[in-house]
């Protein structure tokens, strides 16, 4: 093992190596190390290519808010994943990682070139450098930027593992177990209460992990977590690791995304990826702790520059030193503590570069006993080193003078920019930040859940006070569910408490033009880009922010925030809390797609409904078409047929003999009660009071502003029952209208509303022979022309099935549709269509059905009206009641726009060829020769190729269209103008002969 | 996700179950052939799209079918109260007084 590696040392397990590979080359590390860990172990930095500019970079931190490290990982065939942070991957035998955002290789890019040209792409770039000329836009410059610009590439392969959704209720539900986490589950969970407690990392201790030398109640801190999460477990505390609370929502409830497998080297193949919990909890305490800032100075971003704070994580959890030779620069008294421990365990500390002139004395004493150089009042101006920092620029600051720089060597530079409360979910529910002048950092103020903040999220600093204050708020949320609670005092020996200041960019005595200071280290977001953005006229930090990208990438600033914050404040002018912070949102961390998935893809993505008689069309080879949610048959092709010559095929067979159509999926609402005449009057156009049981209407349905919303054959069963029939699509909007009308303007009417869509199964027969193929299997009711004519509805049994049978057609030829109870419905399809076999019965779909009714002009409501659509502009003026003193839509149609002339009108067209077919959706205008753009004064709403016609038809809606019949209109294509003539709707047997039978 | 309460069912379930319906306290006119085109142009179109405090309407879609009114903050996403169809309009300033 490798000389960073400090044998003993940290919670890793040296008796268990595990070997991994980053770029193909074999890596060595210890079970519980990070990949960014075990790298470091093995002395390697460069873990990465910067966004924009291709800068090699390293991890700079040691946890979830890494910017820099992220890198591509596969667990085998299918199971690769983008951008994983190498600070947060745990290492297995046979993980492969590769380096993102990098050609040819990780230490020689030539994408680099970017960091040269980095005038080109300054704040806004992409409004500015790229603007001209026009034409550059398309063929160079978003090809240019799309191949240089981002981070890892997106598997291309369908994800093979499955993930999970759970929900949870919980009392209290505690995010983050760290001291102030462990002390507050302890608390509330000794009071009695039901306790979640979550935390991102595999093992709870949150800070602690990284104190090993603290003591707690004379217990050292890694021995108290470790009797302290066994008390929660013993307590029935709930304790969930690996598990990420990404967003805070309404009413308590808390997204949590638990990772089971990604740590394993094989896992079993019944468990999920990853399980996404909904949790309702009666309180949630947000112990999140404090993530650490950098100093914005020049070149800031080399490999081998990390905070201090992760440098401290890496010695004391991982037993990794990060260097050989470090040195420190910190606004921060933490930063110190991260020098001693690393000059502990052999690393040599050339310096500790502290801002301030005056640095806690106790600190210095401490310094001072190691031996440690100690530059108080200096700056750092910039660093060298191409692949890996090498040397340190050191000046002394005197007031706003800035003195000759002393250049260091080095092989790590550990920084501190002190500490921001981690207060993103917080801020997800609105809950208000207030500017804390002591702390320079934003601190909750206003809350707008059930909840607590504790510790360092709080801005408290110090194991001792974040501890007592967990057990504060623990206790304070078991009180307020009726708990007596007491709060513990806590004390703590070998604790490191301490102060900082927090800063701009800091000073330099060289062209800060020319400073690459990075805010934003993953968007490549410098110092000079915010202020740029402020020179420009940005005031608003939401535009700031948006202008320079600066915390918009994967890491939503969580490190480059308050940085990004100072120097615009300072650039504008105007203190911090007037500029205000730009606003958090879910998730915390980049979280998967399959997380949020769970069960919800494939088959289970959307329900798809199929009829009682899909089976049959299936096993007969049918093509299907969505309709709704629903799959129908679309046409029934033969061998060698395409959807032309089947289409063809039904439509003839069906006009010269009988055809078979499952039209189950039409909507169907009882509407039942001694009210209902009423209420049907009320709600479709059409009159209902004379319409005698046994009979049956076509009925429209209007919204109150006057436009088509449904159509349906309704038939009346009794006096107080109607048989309602809807559109495929519209049968929940069009019940779900019934029901508001019903409950909400007119209660008085005593009428009940049944879908029974599902509960019959509907099939059509039309045709010459429809009726000679039906007779024989009806039972109970006289089907002669006299006793059962066109628009009749009966009661009776078919083929043995109790029956609702209608006669109607939708296809201009003798035709009846029969429901019967959904569980006959194949086996009386199966009983019709045995029997019509003698009559060449063919069984026809969707497409045919289009084609047989658009030959007769029948509307489609949702295809040939689009919302805009009057009863008259559709044709459809007869079926007004127009002696109704009311009904849904009446005042609608008087409205000034739709009685007005000119209104575009259902008209049918024919191409002047007798050949073209018109595509549906075409434009049409009336002088193809007008200067473009055109006036376009309409549209094609059907077109199909007729056999019954003899040539093409069309149905359009155009401007005036009534008063156009004869002309001719145009239809400009692509590559030629259609030319057409209007014409009336119907196209065949305009006089209904075939209706009879 | 939302918790809300359906006072028909009075239960206290989550937001999937409803589905929202407009703004309240819209009653379509009694005798619509009598209104003028301004009257029945707000009727169809004219909403108060209130910041704030809002009158709306909910129906327990997949619970008991029944339309609801509710007074929900359109800032804070808050449910201030939700009533009956046929209740009263609450006012809203002892409403406020309520939930602080």
């Amino acid at each position: 093992m490798s000389s960073f590696r400090v044998s003993g040392r940290g919670r890793v397990d040296h008796t268990q190596p595990i070997q991994f590979t980053f770029d193909g080359k074999k890596i060595k590390g210890f079970k519980g190390d990070t990949i960014a860990s075990a790298l470091l172990a093995n002395g390697i930095h460069l873990m990465g290519r910067s966004f924009k500019y291709h800068r090699p970079r390293g991890a700079v931190t040691a946890g979830s808010e890494e910017p820099n490290a992220l890198v591509g990982t596969r667990r085998g065939p299918g199971r690769f994943e983008p951008n994983t942070r190498a600070t947060v991957q745990e290492i297995w035998d046979g993980l492969q990682v590769n380096s993102q955002n990098r050609y040819p290789s990780l230490s020689f890019d030539i994408g680099a070139i970017n960091d040269k040209a980095y005038m080109l792409f300054s704040a806004g770039f992409y409004y500015k450098t790229f603007m001209w000329p026009k034409s550059f836009w398309d063929k160079v410059y978003e090809p240019f930027i799309r191949a240089a610009a981002g981070l890892g590439v997106s598997p291309t392969e369908p994800d093979p593992d499955h993930y999970a959704s759970r929900y949870l209720h919980t009392d209290v539900l505690i995010i983050g177990a760290g001291p102030a986490g462990l002390a507050a589950a302890l608390t509330a969970a000794r009071a009695g209460s039901q306790v979640t407690l979550v935390d991102e990392n595999p093992e709870a201790g949150g800070s602690l992990l990284s104190e090993p030398s603290a003591v707690i109640e004379d217990v050292p801190a890694w021995d108290w977590v470790a009797k302290t999460v066994a008390e929660l477990k013993e307590l029935g505390v709930k304790v969930m690791t690996r598990t990420t609370a990404i967003g805070y929502y309404h009413q308590n409830m808390v997204g949590l995304c638990e990772k089971l497998t990604d740590h394993l080297a094989s896992p079993d193949a019944e468990t999920p990826r990853e399980r996404m919990w909904r949790v309702r909890a009666k309180q949630v305490v947000l112990a999140q702790g404090a993530l650490e800032k950098p100093l914005v100075f020049d070149g800031n971003d080399r490999p081998g520059v990390m905070l201090a704070g992760s440098a401290q994580t890496y010695i004391n959890r991982y037993g990794v030193r990060v260097g050989n030779k470090a040195v420190i620069v910190t606004s921060h008294d933490s930063a110190w503590y991260a020098a001693f421990d690393l000059a502990d365990a052999g690393t040599t500390i050339a310096a500790i570069v502290d801002t301030r002139s005056e640095p806690n004395a106790d600190l210095i004493a401490e310094a001072t006993k190691r031996g440690i150089r100690i530059m108080a009042g200096h700056t750092v101006t910039g660093t060298e080193g191409r692949l890996r920092v090498k040397s340190v620029r050191v000046n002394p600051v005197t007031g706003s003078t800035v003195g000759q720089a002393e250049i260091i060597g080095c092989d790590c530079l550990l920084m501190s920019g002190g500490w921001t409360p981690s207060l993103h979910l917080f801020s997800h529910t609105k809950g208000t930040l207030k500017w804390d002048d002591e702390r320079q950092t934003f601190l909750p103020d206003h809350k707008a859940e059930e909840c607590e903040i504790a510790g360092a999220g709080r801005g408290l600093w110090g194991i001792e006070a974040v501890l007592n204050d967990g057990a504060e708020m623990g206790a304070a949320v078991a009180k307020s569910l009726g708990k007596k609670a007491k709060a513990a005092s806590y004390g703590v020996a070998n604790d490191r408490s301490g102060t900082g200041v927090s800063h701009k960019e800091l000073p330099t005595d060289l062209d800060a033009g020319k400073a690459r200071a990075f805010v934003d280290y993953q968007n490549d977001v410098t110092a000079k880009d915010l202020r740029l953005a402020v020179r420009e006229g940005m005031r608003s930090i939401e535009h700031v922010k948006r202008y320079t990208t600066n915390g918009m990438a994967t890491d939503q600033g969580k490190m480059s925030n308050i940085n990004g914050l100072n120097i615009a404040s300072d650039a504008l002018g105007v203190p911090q809390p007037k500029v205000g912070l730009t606003t958090f949102r879910p998730p915390y961390t980049p979280t998967t797609f399959g997380a949020f998935c769970g069960y919800h893809k494939g088959s289970h993505f959307e329900v798809t409904r199929k009829t009682p008689i899909d089976s049959w069309a299936e096993e007969n080879g049918a093509a299907y078409e969505p309709v709704s949610l629903w799959r129908r048959a679309w046409y029934f092709p033969k061998d060698g047929e395409d959807m032309h010559a089947a289409v063809s095929r039904e439509c003839l067979a069906t006009r010269a003999s009988v055809g078979i159509f499952d039209a189950s999926t039409l909507g169907k609402i009882e509407v039942v009660g001694p009210d209902s005449v009423e209420f049907m009057n009320r709600m479709y156009t059409n009159p209902w009071t004379k319409l005698a049981p046994g009979r049956a209407r076509y009925g429209l349905l209007l919204g109150d502003d006057g436009f088509i919303r449904d159509d349906g054959v309704i038939g009346r069963l009794a006096d107080d029952r109607f048989h309602v029939t809807t559109t495929t699509g519209g049968a929940a909007r069009v019940l779900n209208m019934m029901e508001d009308y019903l409950q909400t303007e007119w209660p008085d009417l005593d009428v009940w509303l049944t879908s029974t869509t599902e509960q019959w199964a509907t099939i059509a027969l039309n045709g010459p022979n429809a009726r000679k193929v039906l007779e024989p299997f009806v039972e109970g009711l006289d089907m002669s022309d006299e006793a059962f004519p066109h628009m009749s509805v009966a009661e009776c049994r078919v083929g043995g099935f109790p029956a609702r049978l209608f006669r109607i057609s939708f296809t201009g030829e003798v035709g009846f549709e029969v429901n019967v109870p959904a569980h006959a419905g194949r086996a009386l399809w199966e009983m019709l269509f045995e029997a019509g076999k003698k009559y060449d019965i063919c069984p026809y779909g969707t497409e045919t059905m289009h084609v047989l009714r658009a030959e007769k002009g029948y509307i489609i409501v949702g295809q040939d009206t689009d919302g805009t659509v009057t009863p008259h502009d559709a044709g459809l003026s007869w079926a007004i009641g127009k002696m109704k003193p009311d009904f849904v839509g009446k005042r609608g149609l008087a409205r000034p726009d739709l009685v007005a002339e000119g209104r575009k009108q259902l008209i049918g067209l024919l191409t002047e060829d007798g050949k073209t077919k018109l595509e549906e959706g075409a434009q049409i205008v009336l002088d193809p020769n007008q200067p473009k753009p055109m006036k376009m004064v309409g549209h094609v709403t059907s077109s199909y190729h007729s056999d019954a016609a003899g040539r093409p038809i069309a149905m359009a809606l155009l401007e005036d269209g009534f008063n156009r019949m004869g002309e001719t209109i145009y239809i400009p294509m692509p590559d030629r103008v259609i030319k057409a003539t209007v014409t009336g709707t119907v196209f065949y047997d305009p006089e209904g002969e075939r209706l009879k039978l | 996700m939302l918790l809300i309460h359906c006072p028909y069912c009075n239960q206290t379930l989550p937001e999937l179950e409803f589905t929202y319906a407009g703004e309240a306290h819209i009653a379509r006119p009694a005798d619509p052939s009598s209104v003028s085109d301004e009257e029945w142009r707000d009727f169809l179109f004219i909403r108060t799209n209130v910041k704030g405090p809002h009158y709306e309407r909910w129906r327990h879609f997949h619970g008991c079918g029944r339309y609801f009114n509710a007074v929900r903050d359109t800032v804070s996403d808050r449910f201030l109260i939700t009533y009956k169809t046929d209740d009263p309009r609450p006012e809203l300033s002892k409403l406020l007084e309520k939930s602080k």
